[in-house]
């Protein structure tokens, strides 16, 4: 079997402030990371491969520095790793950047493609779907449990109150939620191994089969019109009742918001 | 000459430090308090591949190099010294020993398993009249047809009972003096091979300390590690490579100590404002710091040196000297600037100044160490 798993090289938003005036991230100086959403997702293909057997290869598209980010997937235990990078991906959107993933992800032999549900700087959880539209195989987002069986894919899918268990045949995408495992610490020696024994290879736009149009800041028909901190929102309210009053008094609450 | 971190080192560091935070921070003041041995968090580095760091991917080990493994010593050191002399004492010593004196089926038998983690490791050589002159061993090993009868005891031992595989020195021929030791590789479980009572320590309190007794314990012929009569050659060239595993850990302490006193004057307020707007502190720091970067590049200096496969034994020395020396000062200057707060367990600093006090005594005393460098000076 092989799976894909893209990942994305974030700034450690535990340790990112917003500009005030421009309203984006201050990313100068700012420790990057693997997005917490892919690592999941790379620790499941993992899992896979130890239960079963697989080919695990990874795939970014970023900025060179972005290496770091694969050699640590390598690290961890990923077979093949892959950046899609060149400066006429720059400024991507969602659907630019869906596009020329796809687009190099068809280069590349895969039965199951995962990705993290969505990146913590940009939170937009677009990407992995639209891979799946754009390659014509089925997606199942939000998987907090994932098995193969024969030539199909289980997963557990979360939603807010419930869950689904949806099964789709592969090839197909899903898109994987931290919260479905602990992965993996790397080791020292696969760590030495991903600089010394292992390649990244580079993917620039003359290898990556996508249209102009469909790439890079001139083919993202997203327009950021205007960003800003979150607004604090008002103040909790202290209720100063005995036990039986409060308790009434949140029910109340509750009903009169319709959540019960 | 490049002083910056390779890539992949500079990555392990940072897998160190996530993993000394996540799993072994949390444990430190529990262990410490009770004298109870992290045996979770050993698994967990053994899962891991720290406890094999720098042997060869051959015989299970990282196949990586001493950096890496000073690296990993040091992180750990910066939160919980017990988690980093567990880690060293199987590392440099126990492993350490087999790994450089071994012969292949020694090596395929024993330092496997310690590689791999499976197995954990310790490296007896302290007798109650046998620390720095080693000459002084008592226990004795006799060869009686295919195996050799030990009989006697080691003192203060890491990892003991804990350990599965000791590598352990006994006299040969007495009249030889040092060179009638010779080593041997005994297995816990081994019958005539008991242990005495754990001892109470100033710190490293949850690391195992422990007496080893021999009495008419044999072993296979062939656990003589290194040739007979070598064993004094075995156990030098082994604490060599331990010393600058203690360096790491006297370094990781120190640093760990100034980290918590840098969090701490910027919270503590006297007479209105923090007391990192006092000059007094800000020169402490400044003093904390200064000695604590001198001692990462004499540690880092005397691995390389390792690595290069260059001679070591007097960068070892120095390294060891000059950051068991750091550990016990910045730690004792931390607790002061955390005044009434650093004397209580709940902050840390007191619990690292009681286990840097061991750095200027273990694998090598500060004294011999200042034998050793001053030898090779007027040599």
């Amino acid at each position: 079997m092989n799976i894909v798993v893209c990942i994305k090289q974030v700034p450690d938003t535990n340790e990112v402030r917003i500009d005030p005036v421009r309203g984006t991230l201050i990313r100068e100086g700012v420790p990057t990371i693997m997005n917490p959403d892919d690592k999941a997702g790379l620790e499941a293909a993992l899992r896979l491969k130890d239960e079963m057997g697989a080919k695990v290869s990874v795939i970014s598209m970023g900025p060179m520095q972005a290496d770091l980010v694969l050699r640590e997937a390598l690290a961890m235990g990923a077979d093949e790793a892959y950046l899609v990078t060149d400066r006429a991906f720059g400024g991507a959107d969602t659907w630019a950047t869906s596009c020329t993933l796809a687009a190099a992800i068809s280069k590349m032999d895969y039965d199951l493609i995962i990705t993290g549900r969505q990146a913590i700087d940009g939170d937009t959880a677009q990407v992995g779907p639209e891979i799946a539209e754009h390659l014509q195989i089925p997606n199942i987002s939000y998987a907090e449990a994932v098995r193969v069986e024969g030539d199909e894919v289980v997963v557990k899918r979360q939603y807010e109150d419930r869950y689904h268990t949806v099964r789709a045949k592969m090839p197909a995408l899903l898109t994987a939620l931290s919260e479905l495992n602990d992965p993996r610490y790397m080791t020292p020696g696969g760590i030495f191994d991903a600089f010394r024994e292992k390649t990244v290879t580079i993917w620039t736009r003359a290898d990556v089969p996508v249209d102009d149009g469909n790439i890079g800041l001139n083919g993202s028909p997203t327009r950021v019109f205007r960003s800003f901190p979150k607004t604090v929102k008002a103040p909790g309210m202290k209720i100063e009742e005995g036990v039986d009053e409060s308790v009434q008094f949140v029910m109340d609450k509750l009903r009169e918001k319709y959540i019960l | 000459m490049d002083f910056t971190l390779s890539k992949e080192h500079a990555m392990a560091q940072q897998l160190f430090r996530d993993f000394a935070h996540r799993e072994v921070e949390p444990l430190a003041q529990e262990v410490d308090e009770f004298h109870r041995f992290p045996r979770e968090t050993v698994d967990k580095m053994a899962r891991c591949g720290m406890l094999g760091i720098p042997f060869a991917k051959e015989y299970g080990g990282q196949g990586c190099d001493t950096l890496a493994y000073v690296l990993a010593v040091e992180e750990m050191a910066k939160v919980c010294g017990t988690t980093s002399v567990i880690l060293s004492a199987h590392t440099s010593l126990g492993a350490g020993a087999i790994d450089r004196f071994g012969t292949a089926d020694q090596k395929k038998k024993y330092l496997t398993p310690l590689a791999t983690g499976e197995k954990l490791g310790a490296f007896a050589l302290t007798e109650p009249e046998a620390g720095t002159d080693a000459a002084g061993q008592q226990t004795k090993a006799v060869l009686d047809g295919d195996e050799w009868v030990i009989n006697g005891s080691k003192i203060f031992i890491t990892n003991a009972g804990e350990a599965d595989i000791y590598v352990v020195f006994a006299m040969t021929d007495k009249a030889q003096g040092t060179r009638g030791i010779s080593a041997f590789i005994v297995e816990k479980g081994t019958p005539g091979f008991e242990f005495g009572l754990p001892e109470k320590k100033m710190g490293i309190r949850g690391s195992s300390t422990r007496e080893l007794i021999f009495i008419d314990c044999r072993i296979p012929k062939e656990n003589l590690l290194g040739r007979e009569g070598k064993g004094f050659g075995v156990a030098m060239g082994t604490l060599d490579g331990g010393r600058i595993g203690i360096a790491a850990q006297a370094l990781g302490l120190a640093e760990g100590a100034l980290d918590k006193a840098v969090a701490y004057v910027k919270e503590r307020k006297q007479f209105g404002r923090p007391i990192a707007k006092f000059q007094n502190t800000q020169f402490q720091l400044a003093d904390m710091k200064c000695e604590i970067e001198a001692t990462r590049w004499m540690v880092y200096h005397a691995a390389a040196t390792k690595d290069a496969g260059q001679p070591y034994t007097v960068e070892a020395a120095l390294a060891k000297l000059k950051a068991a020396n750091v550990a016990s000062d910045v730690t004792r200057r931390a607790v002061q600037l955390l005044g009434g707060y650093g004397y209580i367990q709940e902050y840390d600093v007191e619990r690292m100044m009681r286990d840097a006090k061991i750095t200027e005594i273990y694998e090598g005393t500060s004294e011999v160490q200042r034998m050793v460098i001053s030898g090779a000076l007027l040599k």
